[in-house]
């Protein structure tokens, strides 16, 4: 399917969508700008922390509620955009509910186990959970232990960035995972984003390297570079100069606004995007330390 | 600060290492005096050795190959939540004299003057880890009598009522700032100046500091870098995007 059509297809106005769920590396960057450039509204947005990803989303206009740890711009600094919007309520206002990455995890976790909530001993104290729908005290049953108990998150869709799935849906993710499988096995839906289709074969070679059951997989999108810049383990590095430009940019609405259109309304899809990139630019950024792992025995 | 961030870790720890400024502390720890140290990082990497390369992030690809483990958030924030976390760093925007971090909300919640990014895994490394050490620009705004809100709770109000919330991890630890180095007094739990760095005074650091300092009759100048850090320092960091004057 294209990232048109799945966007399109899977994540209308209102939805709940999380992404960035690896945390700052295999942020589906692809899968947001088309959400920008299809001018989807009122979204919610759930993650742990969000690398840039949000802040843009919230720039044009598509968000109206974050669930999340953190936004901004890991190595750059604060989320210009979403100042403006918790500020001064532009370009919107948006709602806002804090979390921290152990309690966005659990929230998570108890969604997809069917729960309605999870214990946590991380938060009591915190004005995180002060006036928060998605939190309350608890007392463990057991032995009278006080705890915080973390309301269930199901996210309409997740959308997760892999290396490499089939057609059928079964992926292969390496490096760090962060909140990827809760936050997919919790959602309605998983649409899956990969640099490379392969033939089923390769997938089941290597059981033990997929999050979710291929059942639960709604979409697969061949979307080579659709990470850029995060970094994609094995494929690309990170672009840090990427994030330094943005957060220069954004600093003023006008900016924000020449960003939005140079790098996603005025380039039809992600091609498109590496073409304006630049052919050396992107080689640069794939030119990697092989680091290949021992291949490992499934004999039977 | 990178350096006094560093020499709080302890050789054999296992260290929860924050985004930003304590990925260089943690490697120049590792490659000075505390070569059997663990470095975990919220995304879900576990590490023995140093990334080979300057980290903007923890998920850039230097850090995930060669790891002694990948896996989910979750799974390392259990090491947390079980106590086996010896020490995790947390930065901010604000801090208050008993250690409680806001990373959040400048001004009131429902109208900020500032929307900071929020806690990313500060709430949790200062809920859980057995020493939490607090890394801050010390400038007299961001040392504040009480901060607009508390993302990572250290002693909240002092006098046990850390304890009292329900919050299993050891508390602040120590204080790093880019001027000195405070402990926290066992008793009240207030911050108590232990070493001002090379080039300042007691009185310059009271200047920047929000709250009536106190200072311990055993206050010293910080010990100045060795030859070795420094050298390990601009090696680690070669343009100083961490560590040079304002960065971090």
């Amino acid at each position: 399917m294209s990232l048109s059509d799945a966007m399109g297809r899977f994540v209308p106005d209102g939805s709940a969508v999380a992404m960035g769920t690896c945390l700052e590396s295999m942020i589906p960057f692809a899968a947001g700008h088309e959400l920008i450039r299809q001018r989807r509204r009122d979204l919610t947005l759930i993650g742990p922390i969000s690398d840039m990803l949000f802040d843009q989303l919230i720039a044009a206009g598509c968000v109206a509620r974050i669930q999340a740890a953190w936004v901004g711009n890991v190595s750059a600094g604060l989320g210009h955009a979403y100042r403006r919007a918790a500020e001064q309520g532009l370009p919107r206002p948006i709602a806002i509910e804090d979390y921290s990455n152990y309690t966005i995890s659990l929230a998570l976790l108890a969604g997809a186990h069917g729960l309605p909530f999870f214990p946590s001993r991380s938060g009591p104290g915190s004005d995180i959970p002060r006036d928060h729908p998605g939190f309350a005290d608890g007392v463990s049953p057991f032995d009278g232990e006080q705890v915080l108990c973390v309301r269930a998150l199901r996210p309409d869709v997740a959308i997760i960035a892999v290396q490499r799935a089939d057609v059928e849906g079964s992926a292969h993710l390496w490096g760090n995972i962060g909140i990827s499988e809760e936050a997919g096995l919790a959602a309605e839906r998983i649409i899956v984003l990969a640099e490379d289709i392969v033939d089923q074969q390769v997938i089941l070679s290597d059981p033990n390297r997929v999050l979710f059951p291929a059942f639960r997989v709604s979409a697969v999108v061949h979307c080579p570079g659709g990470c850029h810049p995060s970094p994609v383990q094995g494929y690309y590095r990170r672009d840090h100069e990427c994030y330094a430009e943005y957060h220069r940019e954004s600093r003023t609405p006008e900016g924000t606004a020449a960003w939005l259109e140079r790098w996603v309304y005025d380039v039809a899809d992600r091609a498109a995007y590496l073409e304006r990139l630049g052919a050396e630019r992107w080689a640069r950024l794939r030119q990697l330390r092989p680091a290949v792992a021992a291949p490992v025995d499934y004999a039977w | 600060m990178v350096l006094a961030a560093a020499r709080e870790i302890r050789d054999g720890d296992v260290v929860f290492v924050g985004m930003r400024l304590p990925l260089i502390a943690f490697s120049l720890a590792k490659l000075t005096h505390a070569p059997r140290a663990f470095g975990i990082f919220e995304n879900g990497i576990v590490r023995g050795t140093p990334s080979p390369e300057l980290l903007y992030t923890m998920s850039d690809t230097p850090n995930v190959a060669g790891a002694h483990m990948c896996t989910r958030l979750s799974t390392v924030m259990a090491q947390l939540g079980r106590g086996l976390v010896d020490v995790g760093f947390i930065g901010g925007a604000e801090v208050d004299r008993f250690g409680n971090v806001n990373s959040s909300y400048i001004g009131p919640r429902d109208r900020p003057k500032v929307k900071l990014p929020g806690s990313g895994g500060g709430c949790d490394i200062a809920s859980l880890a057995r020493r939490l050490l607090v890394i801050m620009s010390h400038e007299r705004h961001r040392l504040r009598t009480v901060v607009d809100y508390i993302t990572s709770p250290g002693y909240l109000a002092g006098g046990g009522q850390r304890q009292a919330a329900g919050l299993p991890g050891g508390g602040p630890k120590a204080l790093i700032t880019t001027l000195g180095v405070f402990d926290f007094d066992p008793d009240t739990q207030e911050a108590v100046l232990r070493s001002y760095h090379p080039g300042t005074t007691i009185e310059a650091i009271q200047e920047q500091t929000g709250w009536p300092l106190r200072v311990s009759p055993s206050v010293e100048e910080t010990p100045s870098p060795t030859t070795e850090e420094l050298t390990l320092i601009r090696r680690l960091d070669p343009q100083g995007f961490w560590t040079r004057a304002g960065a971090g």
